[in-house]
């Protein structure tokens, strides 16, 4: 198992190595100029001159690439050109709300998705199957942002339950501040429980159809039993798959949902510092972004590790 | 029937006391669909910051108005010498900066030469080039002596890039901004929004506000349904899209469309050809169809104009005859340029809707004169470096919202490469002309020779989409200047 997670450490270390560098390289090639950009289209040259002296762009760039790793690697992120406060700063601001919803998202969409594809595969080709097989292709081909627009409209606009977007910040309590979570979560766990369910259903229904299961049945293990003790435990790979990849969408890639209810979550912080070239923010950003996925994929790892003995020893 | 009359008299108290507690409101949500990279307006271009601290926070020598007015702000009053070149400001007394300090004369000097400074990282530098020298005479009279007498002066004064700060709190200003103005900055909830409070010791008269919150929603489709739930009073520029008719008719809000110091222009290389030569310029001319523009552009709303000046402004002359819609004429000036079958060239659009939607429908319209035009869509960095830095484009489309900005035609080196040696004339005079009508004149005669040239074609004034609570009131209609000025904001009893 050490080995195991050593090898797993290591690749892990070279791709945040291979992924600074592609980082910073694009970022660099991008054309703009946030010193223009800050003073925009009547500043005089001498102005933008010193802003860029004041903002360390001046120096060449191996010298910035050095200093950034170097500032990486004492947990230092830098400072944003834009805001003028420390990245980290920024970043921790930013993940205290990003980090919640990603975990209510996921909880939500798990706690439907993997009772929804029992179901499912338990009724396999009955009505039962055929309906909810039929909401969840729905839910894949809705999208998310279309469904957050629904459900600001009745429960915001009309029934005035929770408010329309915002985040009130931690410190107004636990209860306003999950409450502003709630819809955005929604939003984004329903898409991803109608995928899921419907991964499970079949990774259930390809195990189902093994000999195990008929030797399981044959010596009269009740239905139940074996769907959830033999079938699901072996069906949990490809959903262990799938929930990692989604836990890394979620953290990421909401920007599309957080503009929706202009949350001020990672993703609206980092199409912010795009669109402003402030560089260093979406460095930093997508580096933890890159080590996030890179966890989680170990973590995921590590699971079909525990939940398929076999794993263990061919690592 | 007592049971009956107590309730009755309950629920009339309940109700009465409701009202009052209603009448009472004193906080006031106002949606903003950009956060401000920082607060400091000395230090930065975005409208996004001036939009929250000017007039509010912060204030200048002077201020500009509702109707694009010079008024006193710190200077309770001034002389100008005979030769137009010392001006003396008397300030008010008993200023005090939001930490506790005493405004003095030798704040005002401090923001002055720090805007001009060698090392400043003012955006609009050039507005104080022509100060030769700043002097503290007492704590409360400044002496500003101009190499030259300019008569822009005392409005360039009131520009956000010009307001007073002081030596102690001017580098914290980006974060927590220390100013003179009637609101004090609270909080600043990045991503989410900035809340300003009342001043309680402002100098002058007091707000009725007690709390403001900017409230950053930068998805159009996010805003509507945040103005419906009332999650949201105010917004001062409101991105309402095909949703303002059914705002319009809702009674619970106003909606206010105003004008804005955005003319909106379709920039031309006037050195690259075949754009140098004035008859494409002038066929382009006669080939743009304002109306639809501005229907694709700008939902139908904003001013048409003919050269590069505000509507609103008093010295307005309206030039959108000069070159009619005539798409025979556009073709005959072609030909007589030596382009029968037209010519290519490409159009570089950043992503505001004006430039995105018009801009379509100004390649469909010069497609009719042979003009084929091929769309690229660029971010604001890629058009600042690209287009404005590099001068690397043919035509792009750009909405120039800086007030009075018309002096940007004689800039050497500037992106439009124009170069007329009788407007850079009109301009130089007009630099040093202080009298009003002497000045509107030579606006007049400045305004003529742009759209003679066709230097751009010149579509439309960009429109303020004010939407608000219909109880509130003293929102500004027009924006002469970037700002939400909430002074004078306060809710119907």
């Amino acid at each position: 198992m050490i080995a195991f997670l050593a090898k797993r450490l290591s690749v892990g270390l070279v791709t945040l190595i291979v992924a600074s560098v592609v980082v910073f390289a694009v970022l660099e090639v991008l054309p703009g100029d946030p010193a223009q950009l800050m003073l925009g289209m009547n500043a005089t040259d001498e102005a933008v001159a010193t802003l860029r002296e004041q903002m360390g762009l001046d120096q060449p760039l191996l010298v910035r690439y050095a200093s950034w790793i170097g500032g990486l690697l004492t947990g230092d992120f830098g400072r944003s050109f834009t805001y003028s406060s420390p990245v980290l700063d920024l970043i921790a601001e930013r993940a205290v709300v990003s980090l919640p919803l990603a975990l209510i998202a996921l909880a939500m969409s798990t706690a439907i998705a993997i009772p929804v594809g029992l179901f499912a595969a338990a009724r396999r080709g009955k009505a039962a199957d055929t309906v909810t097989m039929g909401a969840a292709q729905i839910g894949v081909a809705v999208p998310n942002f279309w469904f957050a627009l629904i459900l600001i409209y009745v429960f915001a606009v009309w029934l005035r339950l929770v408010p329309s977007g915002g985040f009130p910040g931690w410190e107004a309590g636990v209860w306003p501040g999950i409450k502003a979570l709630l819809m955005p979560a929604v939003a984004l766990a329903l898409p991803q429980a109608a995928i899921l369910s419907r991964v499970t259903r079949s990774a259930l229904l390809e195990v189902l159809g093994e000999d195990y299961i008929r030797t399981a049945r044959a010596k009269g293990m009740p239905r139940r039993h074996v769907l959830w003790r033999h079938a699901l435990r072996n069906a949990m790979i490809p959903v262990l798959t799938i929930l990692g990849l989604q836990f890394a969408f979620l953290l990421a890639g909401t920007i599309i949902i957080e503009n929706v209810f202009y949350l001020p979550g990672l993703g609206r912080l980092v199409f912010q510092a795009i669109t402003q070239r402030d560089l260093i923010v979406v460095e930093g950003v997508v580096m933890l972004l890159v080590a996030s996925v890179i966890l989680v994929n170990i973590v995921v790892d590590i699971c079909y590790a525990l939940v398929d003995p076999r794993l263990r020893s061919n690592a | 029937m007592t049971a009956w009359k107590s309730i009755l008299a309950a629920t009339a108290l309940a109700l009465a006391s409701s009202t009052a507690a209603f009448a009472a409101r004193t906080d006031v949500v106002v949606g903003v669909v950009l956060e401000p990279p920082h607060l400091d307006p000395t230090a930065g271009a975005a409208a996004a910051i001036d939009e929250v601290v000017y007039a509010n926070v912060f204030e200048g020598l002077t201020s500009i108005g509702p109707a694009g007015e010079v008024e006193p702000a710190l200077a309770a009053s001034w002389e100008i010498s005979d030769d137009g070149k010392v001006y003396t400001f008397k300030l008010h007394e008993g200023v005090k900066f939001h930490d506790g300090s005493d405004l003095t004369a030798e704040d005002v000097k401090f923001s002055l030469d720090r805007a001009r400074a060698e090392d400043s990282t003012n955006a609009q530098k050039g507005l104080f080039a022509q100060i030769d020298s700043v002097e503290a005479v007492d704590p409360t009279t400044v002496k500003v002596t101009l190499k030259q007498p300019q008569g822009s002066f005392l409005y360039n004064l009131g520009w956000g890039d010009a307001v007073i700060v002081a030596p102690e709190s001017a580098e914290g200003n980006k974060e927590k901004p220390i100013g003179t103005g009637p609101f004090k900055f609270d909080n600043w909830a990045k991503g989410s929004s900035i809340t300003i409070v009342k001043n309680p010791d402002y100098w002058g008269e007091a707000v009725a506000l007690d709390k403001a919150e900017f409230r950053i929603i930068p998805d159009a489709a996010a805003a509507v349904p945040a103005l419906l739930s009332g999650d949201v009073h105010a917004f001062p520029n409101m991105p309402a899209g095909d949703a303002l008719p059914q705002i319009q008719s809702d009674s619970r809000f106003e909606v206010v469309i105003g004008a804005t110091e955005g003319e909106t222009v379709l920039a031309t290389n006037n050195k690259k050809a075949p754009f140098d030569n004035l008859k494409v310029r002038q066929a382009i001319a006669h080939a743009l169809d304002r109306d639809a523009i501005m229907a694709a552009g700008s939902s139908g709303l904003g001013t048409p104009i003919g050269s590069h000046f505000s509507p609103a402004n008093e010295a307005y002359v309206d030039l959108t005859g000069t070159y009619p819609l005539d798409l025979d004429k556009a073709k005959a000036l072609l030909k007589e340029a030596g382009y029968p079958d037209g010519f290519k060239a490409t159009l570089k659009l950043p992503p505001p809707a004006y430039a995105r939607d018009g801009g379509q429908v100004i390649a469909s319209q010069l497609r009719e004169i042979g003009i084929e035009l091929e769309i690229i869509p660029v971010e604001w960095a890629q058009w600042l470096e690209q287009a404005f830095k590099g001068k690397d484009y043919d035509l792009t489309i750009v909405s120039h919202t800086e007030p009075n900005d018309i002096g940007i035609y004689a800039r050497k080196d500037y992106y439009f490469n124009y170069d007329n040696p009788d407007f850079d004339k009109v301009i130089a005079e007009l630099d040093v002309a202080s009298d009003q009508a002497k000045r509107n004149e030579l606006f007049k005669q400045a305004q003529e020779i742009l759209a003679k040239d066709a230097v751009n074609g010149f579509l439309f004034q960009l429109p303020k989409v004010g939407v608000w609570d219909a109880k509130l009131e003293g929102m500004w209609e027009n924006a002469p200047i970037q700002a939400t000025d909430l002074t004078g904001v306060k809710w119907a009893d």
